[in-house]
């Protein structure tokens, strides 16, 4: 019977760990038609819409009010205008300097209070985990208020501190949730031998498990920069002039004013270009980016 | 649980009481750090919501006591809110564990192209959510849409609707682009729940002459079901923040308005610092009243997990 934990199978790389009791594969299981249609349809439902963000980014002018299956003649026009909008390339150079300062913020504050969690004696574990927990549940809008009125009497509004500071407030739990699962798989006995040379349990921490976390660190810090990057409701209510904002707000804000004139010929580069990188990193770190969406979910 | 936690306090060694020590060391700078960025904030939201704040004089304000939030509960505007952040909840969330569930049944199946089938499942989950927004922009306007384009050309309604300009028509945008970007999640969470699910059990299925149909309903369906509410809740729990999505498809309008935008527009676009509170504090309580709700009455292994953690 499985029931869920924070808790799975020991090995110490989350990604490479082996699938818990995978149904045999007997050769390759032959697909009913049926199943095969709702392949095509999985298919055609996930990437046609990618494939009509890039056909709208390259057309340009009167073909922008047609629906052609393919841009009639492919302008890169709309790319070009977006990479010399002054304000998208600042609004990128934030989005970096925010994800990147907060992932890594959250990760060394994270690794130390998920390593008690997952592995130190410790009073009403269970109660911090709860509350740790619930606070991933809070909207933002909750925290952003109260912040809009602070921010601004101390100063801190429309700043990338300003922005900091509360990404913080939900990077933290889901850093610490996910670390606290990933720790629990490395192998007790490791620590046990560290003890029997003489090591202070924080010595056993950073010189011998912190080492063999790094892939699971490495898990925690893409999906803690996915989340922070994506992040719109903090990041629109918190700024109000182009120096601060990130790329979520700057593409929301390329939309003009009323909804039927907008440039979406623009947008739609903006949105390939902020949106390829990710791709790339999702292909290359899939294994990873599965098991820490999963962390915790279930156990063998 | 083992004995050693069932005597805490009386004949601890020396190693223990350094271990609890390190322990508390270990998980202070972010329990208080969690206390500065989300617990003083909340608690200072309930305090911005029992005033009003003068719109003309900066720093001008008035204790009102609870009538922000009378204000707030007697308006439609919050009702709608309400009203339309559940009805989104309940069609996405429906939507993506129905739609989770037949993709992990799949992805758990060995067949040819299993692995590029994973991969082009997890993509839409590297996009941004404004950008899933956009994205079903361009699928849905007018003229330049592919899906208004298909439409027209099978004759069938909705080609020539301007799709974002109508109650209803909206909406689905708006779920649509939910699905796509949060199936995936969805999608994994089942097929870890799936593939705990022993060889065994089917095998002892299959010689009782269990039918396909037969299996999943009665052994696979109910052995998932943790897994099932585990996605439904972390689905539940976002949807009922929604706010990127009508926020740039949108802005609020044509009865589209979520919970979190109401109090959005009346802080940053009315400058109603109070009344604005009040309506986060009410999306606050509702989302978590949602929460305890879900884990109250279907996530008994969510209760279990907190009792082996003691």
């Amino acid at each position: 019977m499985s029931t869920l934990t924070t808790q799975r199978p020991t090995t110490a790389d989350p990604a490479t760990r082996r699938r818990a009791p995978k149904r045999r594969l007997r050769g390759e299981a032959k697909l009913h038609p049926l199943a095969w249609v709702f392949v095509v349809a999985v298919m055609g439902f996930s990437l046609i819409p990618f494939y009509w963000l890039v056909n709208t980014s390259l057309k340009k002018g009167a073909s922008l009010s047609k629906g052609e299956l393919f841009p009639g003649e492919p302008s890169f026009g709309n790319y070009l205008a977006v990479f010399q909008n002054a304000e998208f390339l600042v609004a990128l150079r934030n989005s970096v300097i925010i994800a990147v300062v907060t992932t890594t913020v959250a990760l060394v504050f994270a690794s130390c209070a998920a390593y008690a969690l997952a592995r130190l004696k410790m009073r009403r574990k269970a109660m911090i985990l709860t509350l740790i927990l619930s606070v991933t549940t809070f909207p933002a809008i909750a925290i952003a208020a109260p912040m809009f009125s602070i921010w601004r009497e101390i100063g801190l509004y429309d700043t990338l501190l300003g922005l900091i500071i509360p990404k913080l407030t939900f990077a933290l739990p889901l850093a610490i949730y996910m670390l606290t699962s990933f720790f629990k798989e490395i192998p007790r006995e490791l620590e046990e031998s560290a003890y029997m040379d003489g090591a202070s349990p924080f010595t056993a921490f950073r010189k011998v498990i912190l080492p063999l976390a790094v892939p699971g660190l490495a898990t925690a810090a893409i999906l803690v920069f996915i989340s922070v990057w994506n992040e719109f409701l903090l990041a629109v209510t918190l700024t109000t002039s182009p120096e601060a904002r990130p790329v979520p707000v700057a593409i929301a804000f390329f939309s003009g004013t009323s909804e039927f004139d907008q440039p979406l010929g623009t947008i739609s580069a903006a949105s390939v270009i902020i949106t390829v990188p990710l791709v790339i990193l999702v292909l290359l770190c899939q294994k990873r980016i599965v098991s820490g969406m999963t962390a915790g979910a279930v156990k063998g | 649980m083992s004995i050693k936690s069932l005597s805490p306090g009386r004949g601890v060694s020396t190693r223990d009481r350094a271990e609890r020590r390190l322990a508390v060391r270990m998980t202070a700078p972010s329990l208080i750090l969690m206390a500065l960025v989300a617990a003083v904030p909340i608690g200072y939201a309930v305090w911005l919501s029992l005033n009003q704040y003068s719109v003309r004089t900066a720093g001008l304000s008035r204790f009102v006591g609870l009538e922000n939030y009378t204000t707030a509960l007697a308006s439609p505007d919050w009702w709608a809110a309400f009203g339309q952040t559940f009805l989104f909840a309940g069609l996405s969330v429906s939507l993506e564990l129905v739609l989770g569930t037949a993709m992990a049944l799949l992805l758990n199946l060995a067949f040819k192209g299993r692995a590029l089938l994973r991969t082009v499942v997890l993509l839409p989950y590297a996009i941004i959510t404004v950008v899933s927004a956009i994205t079903w922009q361009t699928m849905f306007q007018p003229n330049l849409g592919l899906v208004t384009n298909v439409l027209s050309a099978l004759g069938l309604p909705g080609g020539d609707v301007v799709w974002l300009g109508e109650h209803g028509y909206a909406m689905a945008v708006i779920v649509l682009a939910d699905v796509w970007k949060t199936t995936p999640f969805a999608a994994l969470i089942i097929l870890a729940g799936l593939q705990v699910i022993p060889a065994e059990t089917y095998e002892a299925a299959e010689l009782d002459g269990a039918g396909k149909w037969q299996t999943f309903l009665h052994i696979t369906l109910p052995l998932l079901r943790p897994a099932i509410v585990l996605a439904a809740i972390f689905r539940t729990m976002d949807a009922l923040r929604v706010f990127d999505l009508p926020f740039v498809l949108t802005r609020g309008a044509n009865g589209t308005e979520s919970m979190s935008m109401l109090a959005y527009t009346q802080l940053r676009e009315n400058r109603l610092v109070g009344e604005g509170s009040a309506l986060s504090i009410l999306t606050f309580l509702t989302v978590m009243v949602v929460s305890v709700i879900y884990i109250r009455f279907a996530g008994g292994n969510i209760r279990d997990v907190a009792k082996e953690e003691q």
